[in-house]
């Protein structure tokens, strides 16, 4: 029972950021703060979204492989993030620094 | 629940093409192309259907999305102008929407067990499985065993299409013999480049593990000779896009990579012929051992090789043939 409800804490906050990580994604204003958002989905909702379904499947090989899962995706995603902030820059697009009436203005 | 995730799944499917459709930008619809496939992935993993499913995941979203890329960094990234036909195509468009509505209403309901497919033959593959062949995964049972005629037939479509990509790419790379000097070698990869670079070599072993897992493991769950061939030379493809084209050819070079291509059918073949030499019919495996059983275990692991064999090679060999004509 205790684990049931453990998991759930854990699905239900895994599950409010990947909103977050979506809306921020829609709602930031620039590719960089975009993958910020967007990031939160596969590092922070992943672990907790994981840890949930690990409760749930209790000590079985699905535990373990889950964890194998989490371990990827813990590697690979901040690599693909990294490789495409390094794209960004790459292609000539850098981060726009001062002070956020910037955007403002050019809209 | 499982409705819900389907009709959702099957929207987010509709946006997605409508997205593809819509799309100027090449680059765009390729990445979408990809999303496509991982999404019909899920979609048939809520179908039940495990081993399709991790076929569209490697295939689909993987594979054909890093041809895809290489094709277009050999042409460019824009669309060309629009066609003007643009009411013959609604028309085309119209009239093959009505014909599929129209031949949904002959459809049996969605699960329905009376549907003519599940009365068919599938009954008594699922009976005869555990007794005939005995594999938990009665997939493997009828790719291999049951069906392994068709699976043969595959094969030589896979290899066909890879000896015909290499006939068409490759044509003029041997009217340019300079090209094939190693010294002036343009595709260095990601060299310079340090954190996919660690993170891809450290990722590389295991994406080998994982391959010959799915393939060794395709009798007891989900997997064989098609993903892990898909798996395998996403591996390789890896390490070339990490260290540069040479090197990968290096450590596998294009000789080799046509050795796999046709040894892997020709294992095939081989297996079925030595069937009949041991007094049986062409893929016949119950004669392969003293017992039955056991025949057919040795039978479906050495097929499923040379499925494995084949697609790595044919995948392989697209991939460097893509991949030396932007050389030129």
């Amino acid at each position: 029972m205790a684990i049931d409800i453990i998991s759930w804490i854990l699905l239900s906050l895994g599950g409010a950021f990947v909103f977050i990580g979506g809306l921020g994604a829609l709602r930031m204003p620039n590719l960089y703060t975009r993958m910020h958002a967007a990031s939160l989905t596969d590092t922070m909702a992943a672990v907790l979204i994981i840890g949930g379904i690990m409760l749930q499947a209790g000590a079985t090989l699905v535990t373990i492989k889950l964890a194998a899962i989490l371990l990827f995706l813990l590697i690979t995603s901040p690599t693909a993030s990294n490789a495409l902030a390094s794209a960004a820059i790459l292609s000539g697009l850098h981060p726009e620094e001062g002070k956020i009436d910037a955007r403002e203005q050019r809209e | 629940m499982i409705i819900l995730f389907g009709v959702f799944l099957l929207t987010l499917l509709v946006i997605t093409a409508l997205a593809i459709v819509q799309t100027e930008s090449l680059f765009a619809a390729v990445i979408l192309t990809g999303i496509f496939s991982l999404l019909m992935a899920a979609n048939f993993f809520l179908l039940d259907a495990a081993d399709v499913a991790l076929t569209e995941a490697a295939i689909g979203a993987g594979i054909s999305t890093v041809l895809f890329l290489g094709a277009l960094a050999l042409t460019g990234e824009r669309e060309r102008g629009k066609s003007t036909n643009r009411l013959i195509a609604l028309g085309v468009v119209t009239v093959t929407t009505l014909i599929v509505i129209y031949a949904t209403f002959d459809k049996p309901r969605h699960g329905d067990a009376e549907a003519p497919v599940h009365q068919h033959v599938g009954p008594w593959y699922l009976e005869k499985t555990p007794e005939l062949i005995d594999i938990p995964n009665s997939v493997t049972a009828v790719l291999g065993s049951f069906r392994g005629y068709d699976t043969l037939g595959e094969v030589f479509v896979v290899f066909t299409a890879g000896i015909g990509v290499l006939f068409l790419l490759s044509a003029r790379s041997a009217a340019r013999p300079e090209s094939a000097n190693p010294s002036a070698e343009p595709g260095q990869g990601l060299r310079h480049y340090l954190v996919p670079r660690v993170v891809g070599r450290l990722l590389i072993p295991f994406v080998f593990l994982f391959g010959l897992y799915v393939q060794f493991h395709g009798d007891y769950g989900p997997g064989g000779g098609f993903q892990a061939g898909a798996i395998i030379a996403a591996a390789v493809i890896l390490y070339a896009l990490l260290e540069g084209e040479g090197q990968a050819l290096r450590a596998l070079p294009m000789d080799v990579l046509k050795w796999l291509v046709a040894g892997g059918a020709l294992l095939y073949g081989a297996v079925g012929v030595a069937g009949m030499l041991l007094g049986g019919n062409f893929l016949d495996y119950n004669v392969l051992a003293s017992d039955p059983i056991a025949g057919q275990h040795i039978g479906i692991i050495l097929i499923e090789l040379g499925v494995g064999i084949t697609v790595t090679g044919v995948l392989l060999c697209v991939f460097h043939a893509f991949a030396a004509r932007g050389k030129l």
